[in-house]
Formats: C-alpha cells, sequence, structure tokens
C-alpha cells in the first residue's frame, strides 16, 4: 500500500497547483522539494516565516531563494564544436526553494492566444525548427487560464489588450497603480501606433485571498513579498497543507523515481533529505514539477520517459532584446511593481514585419511581449559602472538606474531539437550527481525578429523623451555589445515536450509520459512551442487541467 | 583610522583594515554628499563577511521581514541561520576549500579570506590595485555592496551611499502609495 496518493517533486507553481487541486480531490499528497522553506510556517494556521525583505544583498548577491551555484553548478555551450562546455557555473539559474520560480518572477501573467496553439498549421514549417502545434487548444485552455487566474490571483484590465484572445470573465481584481514611466511611454507607443497595456499582474490590487493589496515597494522581480500580496505559491501550497493530506518536506532531494520491475508504472521517489539521509517515498502517482532544466535532469537520472529520444531536447527560452532609453530627468522604476505596461505588437506583427519574414524565406516574425519596465536596485546599477574616478558621480547622475527606461521584449524562440539539457559527468553537484549542461543557440528568426524589434522600440522610447537609446539581446547575438553571453532569461520551456505522437514527443496531451504513465509533468518543460508570452500561468493552467485529469483516473 | 560600531576585528588586521579602506576610496571616492567607499564602511562589510563564521548565525543573510526604517519592528539585524549545506557553501566561498575534501568535490575553491590576505600582501606602497586584479575585482564587487546595501551587513554608515543618490532602500512595509508611484 503505497504511503500517498501523489508525489510532488517541486513546490513552484506547477507542483504547488497539482498539489492543491489533487488535494481538494481528496488525495493525499507528498510534495518534495529540493530547496529550503522560507515561505511559510508548515503547522497551523502556515502563517509566513518573515524572513523576506527588501534586502538586494540577501536577494541579489547570496543566492538566499537558491540555488548556489557552488553547490549546484551548471554547465553551458553553444554547441558540440564547444568542446564539453565553455561556461560553469550560474547558468539562469530559477529560485530553488519552496515557492520555486513564482517566488521571484514579478508576476506578469499574460495569455496566450489562439494562434499560438496551432503555429504549424497556421503557418507551416521553419527550416531548422521543428515548429509543432500544441496537442490542447485556446478554447480547451480557456476555463483552465481562468481558473489559474483564480488561483494565483490577477489584476488586470480585461478590456485593454486589442490583441487578447477571447475570455469568459473580468479578471479577479483590477490593475493597480501605473508607473511614473508608462505615462511617458504608452502615448509614445500609441503615437506611433503600437498598442500597450495594462499587463496583467500577480500582485493584489486590493485585498484577495486572505492577503493584503500591494503596496508598491518595488522590490518584485528576484525578490519574495514581505507582505504576502504577490501571487506567489504561498497561498496553494496553504490550502493543500490546510486539507491535512499534505506533506511538504524541503530539503529533499529527489534523486531517482523508482519503477515496477516491467518499467511501466512509477511506484515512487528515492530521495536525500535535509540530513542527507537517504529516503524513499511511495505514491501511486508522481508528479513531477522542477521546471524545464530539473525536470529532464531527473528524468535522464531516473533512466526514463526517454524511448522518443526527446528528454531535454527542444530547449527554449525568450531571446531578450533590452532596449535601454536615457532620460535627463528620473523616472523612479523602482516604485511600483516593476513592469506595468506590455504590448502585444511584436508577436501579432505588422506589414512590414511580414515583408522582412518573406525576404528571410520565413514563414512569419514572432517576437514577444514588450515590457515597459526600469533597472532594478542601486547595487546592480553600481557593480555595472566602472570603478574609479568617475564611479560616485555617475552613481549620483544614476543614468543607468533612475533616469532610465527598459524595455524587454521576450522575443519566441523556436524549438530546435539540438537545443538541450543534458547530462555532463565531468561536473558534479554537492550531492555527486552529474550536473545538467545547456547546449543552445538561437534560431536565426529570433536574432532576425530581435534585430529587427530593436530600432523599433529605441524609436518608442526617444519619442518618449529619452536623450540617447542602446539595446543589448540575452543571449547575446552577432553585432552586439556582448555577442558570446548566454541566455540570461528565466524563462525556460521545453524539455519534455507533448505531443500525439509518442514517437516525437515525451509526453501525452495530459503531460503524462507516454512510457510511464502515472508519472505527470506539470511545469514549462511540456510547451511545445515558447510563444513570446511569459509562461507562467500557461504552466499554472496546464497544471491544473493534468491535475484534475490526474485525480479523475485514481 | 576611525571605526564605528563595531568592537574588535573579526578577520582582518588593523593593517588590512585601514588599506581597504584606502582602496575603497580608490574604487567608490567621495564626490557631493557621498562620503566614499572607506567614510561609508566598505572595510567593517568586508570584515563582516570574511569574519561572518564568528557570529551565530552567521552574519550571510539578514532577517526580515523589515528594517524598521519605514515602520514595523525591525528585524533586519537578526541574521537567519543557515542550512547544513548553506554553511557548507559559504564557508567554502569564504574560507576556502583548504584541501578538505567536503568542499572540493569539483576541485579546490580558492577563498575571499585567501584573496584578501595575499592580494593586500602584495600591493606596493602605491597601492596600485591593478597589480592584483583578482582582489581588484573582489573588493569592487564588496564595496558596491557595502556602500549600496542594506547597513545591517556593516557597510552604508549612516546611509551615506543611499542618501548621496536619493534612494530610499527598503520600503516596507509603507511601501509607496499609488499617487507616489505614478507621478513624476
Amino acid at each position: 500500500m503505497p504511503e500517498f496518493d501523489v508525489v510532488v517533486v517541486g513546490s513552484g507553481p506547477g507542483g504547488a497547483t497539482a498539489a492543491d487541486i489533487l488535494t481538494e480531490a481528496g488525495a493525499s499528497v507528498c510534495i518534495l522539494e529540493k530547496g529550503r522553506n522560507h515561505l511559510l510556517a508548515l503547522e497551523p494556521p502556515f502563517a509566513g516565516l518573515g524572513r523576506l525583505s527588501n534586502d538586494e544583498i540577501k536577494f541579489q548577491r547570496r543566492h538566499f531563494l537558491g540555488p548556489d551555484p557552488l553547490l549546484e553548478p551548471r554547465t553551458y555551450r553553444h554547441s558540440a564544436a564547444d568542446g564539453e562546455r565553455r561556461v560553469t557555473g550560474d547558468i539562469n539559474n530559477m529560485p530553488s526553494t519552496v515557492g520555486g520560480a513564482g517566488f521571484h518572477a514579478d508576476g506578469k501573467l499574460p495569455r496566450y492566444r489562439e494562434v499560438d496553439f496551432r503555429l504549424a498549421s497556421e503557418y507551416g514549417p521553419v527550416e531548422g525548427a521543428d515548429v509543432v502545434d500544441w496537442p490542447v487548444d485556446y478554447a480547451e485552455m480557456e476555463p483552465y487560464y481562468a481558473e489559474a487566474e483564480r488561483l494565483i490571483g490577477v489584476a488586470g484590465d480585461h478590456t485593454g489588450n486589442p490583441f487578447a484572445a477571447w475570455r469568459s470573465g473580468p479578471y479577479p481584481m483590477p490593475p493597480g497603480a501605473d508607473m511614473f514611466l508608462t505615462t511617458l511611454t504608452v502615448p509614445a507607443a500609441e503615437q506611433l501606433g503600437y498598442h500597450p497595456y495594462r499587463a496583467p499582474t500577480g500582485a493584489n490590487s486590493v485585498p484577495y485571498d486572505g492577503r493584503p493589496s500591494c503596496n508598491n515597494c518595488g522590490f518584485c522581480a528576484f525578490y519574495g513579498c514581505p507582505i504576502d500580496a504577490k501571487g506567489d505559491p504561498v497561498a496553494m501550497l496553504r490550502r493543500s497543507l490546510a486539507r491535512g493530506r499534505c506533506s511538504l518536506r524541503p530539503e529533499s532531494v529527489a534523486l531517482e523515481i523508482l519503477v515496477d520491475g516491467g518499467g511501466a508504472r512509477a511506484t515512487g521517489v528515492r530521495y536525500l533529505d535535509a540530513d542527507g539521509a537517504e529516503q524513499t517515498v511511495t505514491a501511486n502517482a508522481v508528479v513531477v514539477a522542477c521546471g524545464a532544466f530539473e525536470t529532464p535532469r531527473l528524468l535522464l537520472r531516473s533512466g526514463i520517459g526517454n524511448s522518443s529520444d526527446r528528454v531535454g531536447r527542444y530547449l527554449m527560452f525568450h531571446l531578450q532584446t533590452i532596449v535601454l532609453g536615457f532620460f535627463p530627468f528620473n523616472v523612479h522604476a523602482y516604485k511600483g511593481r516593476d513592469v506595468t505596461h506590455l504590448m502585444d505588437d511584436p508577436i501579432v506583427g505588422d506589414a512590414e514585419t511580414v515583408s522582412v519574414a518573406r525576404a528571410a524565406g520565413l514563414p512569419f516574425l514572432r517576437g514577444g511581449i514588450v515590457e515597459h519596465g526600469g533597472s532594478g536596485h542601486p547595487i546592480m546599477e553600481a557593480m555595472h559602472l566602472p570603478p574609479g574616478a568617475q564611479h560616485s558621480a555617475l552613481m549620483a547622475e544614476s543614468t543607468t538606474r533612475d533616469k532610465m527606461v527598459a524595455f524587454t521584449m521576450q522575443g519566441e524562440d523556436l524549438p530546435q531539437p539540438t537545443n538541450r539539457v543534458d547530462l555532463d559527468a565531468g561536473v558534479r553537484d554537492v550531492w555527486g550527481l552529474p550536473v545538467g549542461r545547456i547546449t543552445y543557440q538561437p534560431h536565426p528568426h529570433d536574432v532576425l525578429c530581435s534585430h529587427h524589434w530593436a530600432p523599433r522600440l529605441e524609436a518608442v522610447l526617444r519619442g518618449a523623451g529619452a536623450r540617447g537609446t542602446s539595446w543589448v539581446t540575452s543571449p547575446g547575438t552577432p553585432g552586439t555589445i556582448a555577442p558570446d553571453l548566454h541566455p540570461m532569461s528565466k524563462h525556460w520551456m521545453g524539455t519534455t515536450r507533448m505531443g500525439v505522437d509518442p514517437r516525437t514527443s515525451v509526453c501525452d496531451p495530459w503531460q503524462r509520459l507516454w512510457d510511464v504513465d502515472n508519472v505527470v509533468i506539470t511545469d514549462s518543460s511540456v510547451f511545445p512551442t515558447s510563444t513570446g508570452y511569459g509562461p507562467t500561468l500557461t504552466l499554472v493552467a496546464l497544471a491544473a487541467r493534468a491535475a484534475r485529469a490526474l485525480a479523475a483516473s485514481m | 583610522m576611525c571605526r564605528v560600531g563595531r568592537v574588535a576585528l573579526q578577520f582582518l588586521t588593523e593593517h588590512e583594515y585601514d588599506v581597504v579602506r584606502r582602496l575603497a576610496d580608490q574604487l567608490l571616492p567621495p564626490h557631493g554628499e557621498f562620503a566614499g567607499g572607506g567614510a561609508a564602511g566598505t572595510a567593517d562589510y568586508v570584515d563582516m563577511t570574511l569574519g561572518a563564521f564568528d557570529f551565530d548565525p552567521p552574519r550571510i543573510w539578514a532577517g526580515g521581514p523589515f528594517s524598521g526604517r519605514f515602520g514595523g519592528d525591525a528585524s533586519f539585524d537578526q541574521f537567519l541561520p543557515l542550512s547544513r549545506l548553506e554553511e557548507l557553501a559559504w564557508r567554502t566561498r569564504i574560507e576556502g576549500s583548504r584541501g578538505e575534501a567536503e568542499r572540493e568535490w569539483n576541485g579546490p575553491v580558492r577563498g575571499w579570506q585567501e584573496i584578501y590576505r595575499e592580494g593586500i600582501a602584495a600591493l606596493g606602497d602605491d597601492l596600485d590595485l591593478d597589480r592584483q586584479p583578482e582582489l581588484k575585482q573582489l573588493l569592487f564587487e564588496h564595496a558596491c555592496e557595502a556602500c549600496y546595501g542594506a547597513p545591517e551587513y556593516g557597510g552604508n554608515r549612516d546611509l551615506t551611499g543611499w542618501r548621496a543618490i536619493g534612494y530610499a532602500g527598503d520600503v516596507q512595509p509603507r511601501g509607496w502609495t499609488d499617487a507616489e508611484v505614478t507621478s513624476a
């Protein structure tokens, strides 16, 4: 008799969503989380622990949310031509803590559009990429999107985005306060024919779900919320625990998914506890929600799910085009929710992008949402200025913080089988396990799109009053100031793509491993394509859908 | 030489403390209201960091949720305990791997204490940091943290760094009003 109905590996948005829905349905759930618990007490009333703070040293410099790159390095290379690796250390690390990556995000939570689920049908193939349709469409996803918005608590204006997909109702909350900089950038964008709108955001604009409204402290991205106003997974975990059927085990490192003798059924998970002692937890099903880096690493280590040779492949990041505008006055981007407006125009495209795509032999040119935001806090600025005579004067002038507006375009990254996560046996983590290796380079489409949109976004910033502009990309692209820069985006997708054919996908349309169908993946690794929107809301909606299906089957 | 708010040095010698103070002024010199990296407390920050494990809990992560500067009970100065593995990581980073197998699963690690001690010893009387690039890089990072981070870590004395750039710092639990967010 298994100890639990389900063991969930990972307590981020995907794992927390699954736990919430499964416990609501009556299932007993054990959540294994590799990282520390800084989020909530594990005894009633599951209050916050009071460890989160507006502290740039703790969160940005000292790995408070983990993973510490000394303990858990990663390796990176552009391609096999680089040899085994070219970088070892912190490569796009996502928080490793109770609450996972939901903890650090600034909570921009747009839905995808109808066409995003059927790119191949709509546009046809792209040379060098493996563009496919999703095995689910928007109409099926819509109720789950609505549920995800309720679970997380999303504030937004459902009338604001002319390109948005249809929806069954308004957002659970109205939008919060517009940042000052958007009073400059929004009119400038509209003047040039673009369509900025108030960003759907997982930060409470009014008290919601027993949590207070956001007070605009400005420490959203890469920080936890000290007052519980952010839609991180705290509410879902709290509900799961309160039902009395959930055991949350922090500092528990999943070593291997256990399968029965035939290899077709998972029986539980072998893991290391906080003291480093090996433990086993048994369950009728295993939900894997470790993120698109750790999930394939766990599957590869376990030797399951890979009959298609697709585990780890089709790794996608958003190609970030970061366009900077330098203003002659302060824009105080440190006040507010980091980003309060988006625009979808580069995803939707126009006559000019169609023309550029055709000239390049591409069926489309799809960028991503443009986030209207600013820069970070002063240590970050200080670190990027040259030391010496001018440093303190430049800090006082604050051209790159208080006087800077940043547009970030989260450009669509086309799926390529050679972009992947695999195991690097030459480097070990603190537990002695081979680390994950990223092999990645963007598709020519992504680079072309970035270079097409950067000057257009610079024009918006000049129209808003910027005296100077510049731009960079992440990862680096030819002709930019850091062409070899590895991706900095925290938007990890792909690596266990779902599909309708077990020969070409890892998961079925319900996110179950084709090979071991009581293992369900509920993170963004199942995404077949990346679109140009932040992945969190969609991964939560998919997790809700998959968890409901799992609950119904038990 | 004037040290404020500290009874004794944890790791640095008096000589090293004085050198770090002077080097911090090279990297982040005085300007306007900013008293310079030395006067802002960089040497205190570095000493507290290098001697973090002389304290219990170690001075790695300040507490939360509030400092008290904008209301609420002050708790930044109640540092948080580390887990077993976090202690391993931070001891390795600060003290180096020292040939201990437990710290060298991917090979030897040179610690910050060594970098400071050996780098300062190798400096000439002219304190030319360009001849010690490893020390220069590390001290620059620490000086930025010291001058523009929360003062509970030992730097940003009298909030000189934040005041000089018109930055409020940690504003919880007050936050900013909607009007402050939206207006110029």
